[in-house]
């Protein structure tokens, strides 16, 4: 009997299973109202800043920006246009990308490096080495400031490129190397036997094991250090003049917010549309490297 | 080539030999070449300033006397870092804790839905845009003028929306038939009576003001056992009326409040007017009573609320700090959320828990590690805020939203050059790392051991 019971009852009625979810669906409604709510009202600044970019600055005076949000025909690219042609914010925009790219290699390369050996090769002081990068991972931007301004007019290193790449890639590097360290120490310890047993230098299993090995790390790194170079806006502010990145750059022109809108809100919103976009693509790795680093 | 044949003829399972005593020069330049680029970037840009700092904060703002612990006196006696270090008492008080109250909301209430990554996405998003776009942004957001700052007119539909918002913001009386003030309100001097007509004459009104819905005023007709009345806009363009008269072109003001008060002056009936300006209390008892326009009618418009005055600085740059974060917190926690085991939820639901003593007693203590983890990061955060500071205050208001890294970089940046409290200020910052630096050393030892 039981199994006859059985048998007749594991069939699923799909009418009785859709009418079952409808209802759980419905139950959670507004819950799910709720939260579309709060996602359009954390769109709303940004989109505010992406309209007002768009309108030229008579129409801006007009009234708020949501008033423009139905007539797409007011929408223009006028303020881009005029922003590409103000040679201050090319520059600065240029000086972004090259500072971006410097200080995205550089520190990920040399702390690979050094998180290498912190994790495979065994020599003297090594646990108190990693031990101090932990420590630095918390020294603050403005520990180094007054000293580096002071050092880099000395060097001629201020107001240049370089001089900005270098300072990036110093603070980045207790982060990086703790982060590649803790990855690198999780290859397991056969396959690196293996490859030095077959004679392979360490320089060799650097770039042919470890480095393939340790991408999703370095991506993650990559992307972290991208967006955090790229917003910066202290270190181009204090160590830089004439060749300022973009924030520091437009940072100036917040003195007379209200009339220059038509010049801050395009370079704003430009100034996100790299950032944004690397978000989106590599959104994965963003979040991975976050996870990894929450100890920051 | 021979090590190679060396080494496949030792036998499997034992440990490779120590190597050949010439290589000891090998073996500690071999790490050396591995870390020197690194401990060169640290050694130069980290912990050689950091040390410089350290020292330069024990001398005067020129470098050229030794003042012991002066600048760190400071820190605690000059007005603009008293008010720094109560901003970032607030800051630490305040907003690391909603942070991570709002993540841990988002993150429980997304996880199980279908869309969550969009909406995920949206919250998440402010992260990856400079907090200086981000000041941007919220200066437009907090403009003061409700017809240019989304922020205050939402507040102005909503006020609208419950009609605390009068008609009118100034007007008064056309004639000596009425007194008193916006204020009050004006009254009728001359008391009527049921039957009678009220005519309730206005001048000086703001002709942006008057409603779009009204139409020429009409003289009321007179109403057996109630009264009427009429409040209306008492001045035709050109001047060719006649005070205290309902004449051609002038027109009447819907939605003006209007108070019926009898003889002791308490407020017995009231009425909104049509579009004409008409009104009528019907049924009134037979007695001595007193038409007022009231004072809801001249409600003050909204002028809009002061977001980045000194007041309500803090407060606005607060709201867009966790506006920033609260993406990080939930991503961080719905990821904590996702690693608790199921059945650990499941077995406390078959055993009758409700959902609320699930969450209570058991997701959030075994989430609080990681809500440790997100308070902790917005500490520091916090700690470190400079660029918002600078993107959303205004010059005027700038002194009463700092921080102490903000007073950081003004003291020795903006012009003033005073690189003794400056260094003092940045080792402050440091020295209240301290507990957060042994926790991680704690925590990276226990991980290794």
């Amino acid at each position: 009997m039981a199994t006859v019971d059985t048998t007749v009852e594991t069939p699923v009625d799909p009418d009785t299973r859709l009418s079952a979810r409808i209802l759980r669906v419905l139950g959670r409604t507004p819950i799910h109202i709720v939260l579309v709510l709060i996602a359009i009202f954390w769109l709303i600044p940004t989109t505010g800043l992406f309209i007002t970019s768009l309108l030229t600055p008579s129409d801006a005076a007009q009234g708020g920006w949501w008033t423009f949000v139905t007539k797409p025909s007011t929408w223009t690219l006028e303020n881009y246009a005029n922003m590409f042609d103000n040679e201050g914010i090319t520059h600065a925009l240029w000086v972004t990308v090259l500072v971006t790219i410097g200080a995205t290699i550089v520190p990920i390369l040399v702390a690979a490096l050094a998180a290498y050996a912190l994790a495979w090769i065994e020599f003297p002081g090594r646990d108190w080495l990693f031990l101090l990068v932990v420590g630095l991972l918390l020294v603050p931007i403005q520990m180094a400031l007054i000293p580096i301004f002071r050092l880099y007019n000395n060097l001629n290193l201020f107001d240049t490129v370089p001089g900005l790449i270098l300072f990036h890639s110093a603070f980045a590097l207790p982060f990086a190397i703790f982060l590649l360290r803790n990855f690198f120490v999780g290859i397991p310890r056969d396959l690196m036997e293996a490859a030095r047993i077959d004679g392979a230098s360490e320089w060799r299993l650097f770039f042919k094991v470890v480095l393939p090995l340790g991408l999703p790390a370095i991506a993650s790194l990559a992307i972290l250090q991208v967006l955090f170079v790229w917003n910066d806006l202290l270190v181009g502010l204090v160590l830089a003049q004439q060749n300022q990145p973009i924030a520091p750059a437009i940072a100036g022109q917040l003195r007379q917010f209200g009339s220059n809108l038509d010049v801050l809100a395009p370079a704003s919103f430009f100034s996100a549309i790299i950032p944004l976009t690397i978000f989106a693509l590599f959104q994965r790795y963003f979040v991975q490297g976050l996870l990894a680093g929450s100890v920051k | 080539m021979s090590s190679t044949g060396v080494r496949v003829e030792f036998p499997a399972g034992e440990a490779p030999p120590p190597p050949p005593k010439a290589s000891l020069l090998r073996r500690s330049l071999l790490p050396l070449s591995f870390l020197g680029p690194a401990l060169l970037l640290l050694g130069v840009w980290v912990i050689y300033p950091m040390v410089a700092t350290m020292y330069r904060s024990l001398f005067n703002d020129r470098g050229t006397e030794f003042v012991w612990f002066d600048n760190y006196e400071l820190i605690f006696t000059e007005e603009r870092l008293q008010t720094a270090l109560k901003n970032n008492a607030l800051w630490v008080l305040i907003v690391p804790a909603a942070v991570t109250a709002v993540g841990l909301i988002f993150a429980v209430l997304t996880e199980r839905i279908v869309w969550s990554t969009a909406f995920k996405i949206s919250v998440f998003m402010p992260l990856a845009i400079s907090l200086f776009a981000v000041g941007v942004i919220w200066r437009i957001m907090y403009q003061q003028d409700p017809d240019r700052g989304a922020v205050n007119a939402g507040i102005a539909a909503i006020k609208g929306e419950f009609g605390s918002e009068g008609v009118l913001s100034q007007a008064s009386p056309s004639t000596d038939d009425l007194e008193g003030s916006i204020a009050q309100g004006f009254e009728q001097k001359q008391a009527v009576q049921p039957g009678d007509e009220a005519l309730l004459g206005l001048t000086a009104i703001r002709v942006p003001e008057i409603p779009e819905d009204a139409v020429q005023a009409v003289q009321p007709e007179p109403l057996q056992g109630g009264i009427t009345g009429v409040v209306w806009r008492d001045f035709t363009p050109g001047g060719r009326g006649t005070e205290g008269e309902v004449d051609r072109g002038e027109l009447g003001i819907p939605g003006a409040t209007v108070e019926l008060r009898d003889s002791s002056g308490d407020t017995v009936d009231d009425a909104k007017t049509e579009p004409d300006g008409t009104f009528a209390f019907e049924d009134v008892e037979d007695g001595e009573y007193r038409v007022a326009v009231a004072s809801t009618t001249f409600a003050a418009p909204f002028k809009g609320v002061n977001w980045l005055g000194e007041d309500l600085i803090t407060p606005s740059i607060m709201f867009a700090f966790i506006w920033v974060n609260a993406g990080f917190a939930m991503v961080i926690t719905a990821a904590g959320l996702a690693s608790i085991p199921r059945d650990t939820l499941e077995a406390a639901r078959t055993d009758g828990a409700s959902e609320w003593q699930v969450f209570r007693r058991i997701t959030i203590p075994l989430l609080a590690p990681v809500l440790t983890v997100v308070f902790v990061t917005q500490i520091i955060g916090v700690l470190k805020l400079f660029d918002l500071i600078l993107s959303i205050a205004p010059g005027s208001t700038q002194d009463d939203a700092a921080t102490l890294a903000f007073v950081q970089w003004q003291v020795s940046f903006s012009g003033q050059n005073r690189f003794g409290l400056g260094s003092a200020i940045a080792t402050f910052i440091l020295i209240l790392f301290i507990p957060f630096l042994i926790v991680n050393i704690r925590r990276f030892r226990a991980d290794t051991t």
